[in-house]
C-alpha cells in the first residue's frame, strides 16, 4: 500500500498541527481506561447515591476499622519499601563495591528480575509452604531445634509475616533500579574525596549519597506504591480477613462488605491520594536535590 | 634525603611486574614529570604515592616521614585526575572547601581559604556554580583548587591536562606551572606529551616498561639520552652507524668523512661499528663553514610547518630528518633535489646499546 | 566495605530468596504420605480447569502483547520523529499505572463500564474480555513503553523514516516493514515481561470474574494443601522461563548486532 511521501502538513483549524492527530490512539486509550475509570472513582467520592454532591462518604471512612487499614497498609508499605531498599541497596552495594567475583553480578540481576516479577498468589503459596503452619522452616525449627515459631508470637498471616513476603519482590526490584546507579558512581570521586582526607563515611555521606538520593527516593515511593495496592499476595495468604485498605476495598467490590456502594469509591479515592502523594513527596524532593543536574 | 622519596618501589599485579626498582628523591618545591609511553606504570607510580596501591615492596617516605602504610586520607597529598573528578553534587565553592571541611576547619577559614584559591584559579565569581555548568578548562583549574585548598605537602598530576583541546592545554599547563612555582609546592606530574613535559618540568622522568631509563632536566634529557629508548621518545632522531678510528680522542668516521665525538663508550676499540645520533636541528642544509662533515643527500618529502620546514632524506644509507628554518627569499628544495648536508661530530648522541 | 561484610550481606541475602523456593519445591512433593512424589503435579496436571483456564490467560496474554505492540510501537515512532514536546506527557500517562493501583483501576472499569453505561462492555463475556485485555495493557503499559522507546533510540528514526519515504512506502508499510524489525528485541523483551505478568495477574480477572489463572491458583489455594506449592513452582517456573527468553533475545541481538 505504497502512496505519496506526504506533502506540506494539514492543519487542524485550532491550529494545532495535524501532527498530534498521531497520537489519537494512545490518547483514547489512556483516556478511556486510565483515566475516566480514575476519574470515575474520583468523583464518585464526592457523590452520595442520588448523585448529589457530598463530603459523607470521605466522612464515613472515619471509622476504627478503615482507620486502621489505611494505617495497617501505610506501615506496611512504608516498612517493606524501607527494608526493600535497605537490603537491596547492602545487596547491590556488596557485588558493585564489595569485591565479590564479577560472575556474580550477572545471574544476580536475572535472578531480580524473576523474583520481582514473582509475586501475587504463587508467591504466598512459596512462602506458606515455608513459613506456614507445616512449612519447611516451621518443621525443621520445631523437629531439630525445638522452636516453636507459632508459640513465639509469629504468624506468617499477620503484619510481619506479611512483611517478610512482601520483601520478596521489592528487594530485587531495588536491586535492579539501584544497580545501574551505584554503577554511575566515578572511582575518581571517591579517591578524590580519599585524597582530600574524607574517610569512607565522610565520602558515602557529602558525596555517594547525595548523588544517590534521587534514585534512593524514587525507588522509595515506587516500592511504596507497589505494596499499597498490591492484593493478590495478601489475599491468597490470609484470605479476606486481614484488614489492609487493598483487601477491604477487594471485598466491597464483590460486594461482601459494607450497604453503601460510594463508601467504595471512598476507599479508592483514599488509596489514589495516598500513592499520589508519596510520588509527589518524591518529585518534590527530587526537584531539590537535583539543581546540580542538567 | 630529598623531601619526597621512592626508593625501590615495585608494584607487581599477577604475573605482570608493572614498577621496577622505581627510586627517586625529588626536593621540596620540585616539579617532576614522569614521561613514557602508555602502560609503562607511570600511574602505578602515582598511585602508589597517592595511597590507592600498595607497593609489592619499597618504601616511600614524605619531609622524613614513612607513609607507605598509610591510608590515602592520611598522607596529606592533593591529586588531579584526568577526567573531571569534581563532585557533581557540590557547587565549586563546596568542592573547593571539601578538604577543609572533612579536616574541620572552621566555616569563616574555610569561606576565606576558598575565596583565596578561586582568585587564584582566575575564577573568582564561580563559586556558586555546579561543575556541570563550568567548561572542561574551567573544571580542571576547579580541581586544582580543590587539591590545593588543604595545603597538601605533595601535589600529583595524572595527565589532567589529556581531556581538554590543544589551545587550552598550552594555557592550562603554564597557569598550573605558575601556581606550582609561587606556591613552591612539591609536584609529580604524569604525561605521555614530551612536549607538554619538556616545557613544565624542573626534572623529567623517562619510563621505559617500569623503569626509570633516565632523570634529568629537560636540557639534558633532549641533548643527551643516555639509552636508545630515550633518544628516541623525546624527539626525532637521526641515527648514523660510524666505525672507530682513535677511541681515545673520539675519533670516528661517517662515511669516509672524519668526525670528533663526545663520550665514546669505554670499552671501544678501533674498527669498532656504533650507532650515533643527531638531532634534526644538528643538521644543516648545504655547505656550513665549520662544519667537520658534508654528506651529499637525495630529498624525499617536503613538510612546510610555518616558520620551520622538515626534510626528509636519504644520506650514507639513512633515512633522516632535518628542520629548516623558513625564508621568504629561500624556496624550500623540492624532493628528488640533490643536496648537501652539513653535520658536527659535537652535536653528535653516541648510544649505548 | 570490606570483602567479608560484603559476602555475609550477600549470603545472607541469597538464603532469604532461597528457602522459599526450596520451601514450595519441597512442600510439592509431599502428597504422598513417608515419601516425596510427583502426585501433586500429577493432579494438577489431571485437572481440566487448570488447563482451561492456563489456556485462558495464555490467549490473554497474547492478545495483551499485541494490543501492547498495536499502541506503543506507533505512539513511540510518531513522539521521537514528530512530537519531541509531546513526550513528557505521553512518558507521564506510561508511569501513571504504576501509581494508580490495578485494584482501583479496575474498580473503575466494573462501575464505568457496567451493563447501563455508554459502553456496556462488561455485560457479555467478549467484552469483559476485551475489558481485561485493556487492564492488563495498561499493566503491562510502563515496561513496553520505555522498552520500545529504548530500542528506538539506538535507531535513526528519522533517516529510516525519509529513507523510506522516498522509496513511495506508507506510514503502515514503515511502521509494519521498517520500525517494527528493528525494534523487534525491545518488542520481544516487552512481550516477555507481559506474559508473566498476565500469567501470574490475580486482582483484575478476579474482580471481573473471568475464569483466568491467577483467580485459579487462588480457589485451588483456599481448599488445598499440596498443589497450590506445585502450582507455585509451575508459576515460578514460567516467571523464570520469562525472563530467561528475555535476557536471550537480547543478547542474542548484541551478538548479531557485534557481528554486523
Ligand atoms: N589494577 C590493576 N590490575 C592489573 N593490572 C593493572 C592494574 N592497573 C594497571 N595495571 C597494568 O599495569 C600496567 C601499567 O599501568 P599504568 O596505568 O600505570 O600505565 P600508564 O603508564 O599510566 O599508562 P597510560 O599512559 O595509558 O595511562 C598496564 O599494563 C596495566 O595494564
Ligand atoms: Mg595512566
Amino acid at each position: 500500500m505504497p502512496t505519496a511521501p506526504k506533502g506540506p502538513r494539514l492543519r487542524l483549524p485550532a491550529g494545532l498541527p495535524v501532527a498530534w492527530l498521531g497520537l489519537l490512539p494512545f490518547a483514547a486509550f489512556a483516556v478511556l481506561f486510565l483515566i475516566l475509570p480514575t476519574m470515575k472513582i474520583v468523583l464518585g467520592a464526592f457523590q452520595a447515591p442520588d448523585g448529589s454532591f457530598t463530603f459523607q462518604n470521605l466522612l464515613d471512612l472515619n471509622t476504627d476499622s478503615i482507620r486502621s487499614a489505611y494505617w495497617t497498609s501505610i506501615k506496611l508499605s512504608f516498612m517493606t519499601a524501607l527494608l526493600g531498599c535497605a537490603i537491596g541497596f547492602g545487596m547491590a552495594a556488596a557485588v558493585v563495591f564489595g569485591g565479590l567475583p564479577k560472575a556474580i553480578r550477572g545471574p544476580l540481576l536475572t535472578f531480580s528480575g524473576v523474583a520481582s516479577n514473582f509475586a501475587g498468589v504463587p508467591l504466598a503459596f512459596a512462602f506458606i509452604a515455608t513459613l506456614g503452619p507445616v512449612g519447611l522452616i516451621t518443621l525443621w525449627l520445631r523437629n531439630e531445634f525445638g522452636i516453636n515459631l507459632r508459640a513465639l508470637g509469629f504468624n506468617l498471616l499477620s503484619y510481619w509475616g506479611l512483611v517478610i513476603t512482601y520483601l520478596f519482590f521489592q528487594i530485587p526490584l531495588m536491586i535492579l533500579i539501584i544497580t545501574p546507579a551505584l554503577d554511575g558512581l566515578k572511582k575518581e570521586w571517591r579517591e578524590a574525596a580519599a585524597v582530600l582526607g574524607a574517610t569512607g563515611a565522610q565520602y558515602w555521606r557529602m558525596v555517594a549519597l547525595p548523588i544517590l538520593f534521587p534514585s534512593l527516593l524514587g525507588t522509595f515511593a515506587l516500592l511504596f506504591a507497589n505494596a499499597f495496592g498490591a492484593v493478590a499476595t495478601a489475599f491468597a495468604l490470609t484470605g479476606p480477613q486481614l484488614n489492609i485498605v487493598p483487601i477491604k476495598l477487594f471485598a466491597q467490590i464483590r460486594g461482601d462488605v459494607l450497604g453503601n456502594p460510594n463508601l467504595g469509591y471512598a476507599l479508592a479515592f483514599g488509596m489514589i491520594v495516598i500513592t499520589a502523594l508519596a510520588n509527589f513527596l518524591y518529585i518534590w524532593l527530587r526537584l531539590r536535590s537535583e539543581r546540580w543536574m542538567k | 634525603m630529598s623531601y619526597l622519596n621512592l626508593s625501590h618501589l615495585e608494584k607487581v599485579f599477577g604475573q605482570n611486574r608493572v614498577v621496577k626498582d622505581f627510586t627517586l628523591g625529588i626536593d621540596k618545591g620540585e616539579f617532576i614529570s614522569l614521561l613514557g609511553p602508555s602502560g609503562c606504570g607511570k600511574t602505578t607510580v602515582l598511585r602508589m604515592v597517592a595511597g590507592f596501591e600498595a607497593p609489592t615492596s619499597g618504601a616511600i617516605t614524605i619531609d622524613g616521614q614513612d607513609v607507605t602504610g598509610l591510608k590515602p586520607n592520611n598522607r596529606a597529598i592533593g591529586m588531579m585526575f584526568q577526567a573531571y573528578a569534581l563532585f557533581p553534587n557540590l557547587t565549586v565553592a563546596e568542592n573547593v572547601a571539601f578538604g577543609l571541611k572533612v579536616k574541620g576547619v572552621a566555616r569563616d577559614e574555610r569561606a576565606a581559604r576558598v575565596e583565596e584559591m578561586l582568585a587564584l584559579i582566575g575564577l573568582p565569581e564561580m563559586g556558586a556554580r555546579f561543575p556541570f555548568q563550568l567548561s572542561g578548562g574551567q573544571q580542571q583549574r576547579v580541581a586544582l583548587a580543590r587539591a590545593l585548598a588543604p595545603r597538601p605537602r605533595v601535589l600529583l598530576l595524572d595527565e589532567p591536562l589529556s581531556a581538554l583541546d590543544a589551545k587550552v592545554r598550552v594555557s592550562l599547563r603554564n597557569e598550573i606551572r605558575a601556581i606550582q612555582k609561587d606556591l613552591g609546592i612539591t609536584t609529580i606530574f604524569v604525561t605521555h606529551d614530551q612536549e607538554e613535559a619538556m616545557s613544565i618540568s624542573d626534572r623529567i622522568v623517562v619510563m621505559n616498561a617500569g623503569i626509570a631509563d633516565q632523570v634529568g632536566a629537560p636540557f639534558e634529557i633532549y641533548n643527551r639520552p643516555t639509552t636508545r629508548f630515550v633518544a628516541n621518545f623525546v624527539g626525532t632522531l637521526n641515527t648514523f652507524d660510524v666505525s672507530v678510528e682513535d677511541p681515545g680522542l673520539g675519533r670516528v668516521s661517517l662515511a669516509g668523512q672524519p668526525l670528533t665525538v663526545p663520550g665514546l663508550p669505554d670499552g671501544a676499540r678501533k674498527g669498532d661499528v656504533l650507532p650515533i645520533a643527531l638531532r634534526p636541528e644538528a643538521l644543516r642544509l648545504g655547505q656550513l663553514p665549520g662544519a667537520e662533515a658534508v654528506l651529499p643527500a637525495v630529498i624525499e618529502d617536503v613538510h612546510f610547518m610555518g616558520s620551520v620546514i622538515r626534510l626528509t632524506a636519504r644520506a650514507a644509507g639513512a633515512q633522516l630528518s632535518m628542520d629548516t628554518f623558513n625564508r621568504a627569499d629561500q624556496p624550500p628544495p623540492v624532493p628528488g633535489q640533490t643536496v648537501e648536508i652539513s653535520l658536527s661530530g659535537r652535536d653528535a648522541i653516541v648510544l649505548r646499546g | 566495605m570490606s570483602r567479608l561484610v560484603a559476602w555475609a550481606i550477600f549470603l545472607l541475602g541469597c538464603l532469604y530468596f532461597l528457602l522459599p523456593l526450596l520451601g514450595m519445591g519441597e512442600f510439592s512433593l509431599r502428597m504422598r504420605r513417608g515419601e516425596y512424589s510427583l502426585d501433586a503435579y500429577r493432579v494438577v496436571f489431571a485437572d481440566p480447569r487448570f488447563w482451561e483456564t492456563f489456556g485462558y490467560s495464555l490467549g490473554l496474554a497474547a492478545a495483551t502483547i499485541v494490543m501492547g505492540v498495536v499502541l506503543v510501537v506507533p505512539t513511540a515512532y510518531w513522539v521521537r520523529l514528530k512530537l519531541p514536546q509531546a513526550r513528557p506527557f505521553v512518558e507521564f500517562v506510561t508511569l501513571l499505572p504504576l501509581v494508580i493501583p490495578a485494584i482501583v483501576v479496575v474498580f473503575g472499569y466494573i462501575r464505568l463500564y457496567n451493563t447501563s453505561s455508554f459502553l456496556p462492555l462488561t455485560g457479555s463475556a467478549l467484552g469483559t474480555d476485551i475489558l481485561l485485555t485493556m487492564g492488563y495493557t495498561t499493566l503491562a503499559l510502563p515496561y513496553m513503553y520505555r522498552s520500545v522507546d529504548t530500542g528506538l533510540r539506538t535507531i535513526d528514526v528519522t533517516t529510516l523514516t525519509e529513507a523510506a519515504q522516498s522509496l513511495g512506502a506508507g506510514w503502515f508499510t514503515i511502521l509494519a516493514r521498517i520500525i517494527l524489525p528493528n525494534v523487534m528485541v525491545a518488542v520481544l523483551s516487552g512481550a516477555f515481561l507481559t506474559l508473566a505478568i498476565v500469567m501470574g495477574e490475580f486482582t483484575m480477572a478476579a474482580l471481573l470474574n473471568r475464569p483466568a489463572f491467577g483467580p485459579y491458583m487462588q480457589l485451588l489455594g483456599a481448599n488445598r494443601a499440596y498443589e497450590p506449592p506445585a502450582l507455585a513452582v509451575i508459576a515460578f517456573a514460567i516467571t523464570w522461563g520469562c525472563m530467561g527468553l528475555m535476557q536471550l533475545v537480547t543478547r542474542f541481538s548484541k551478538h548479531e548486532r557485534a557481528k554486523a
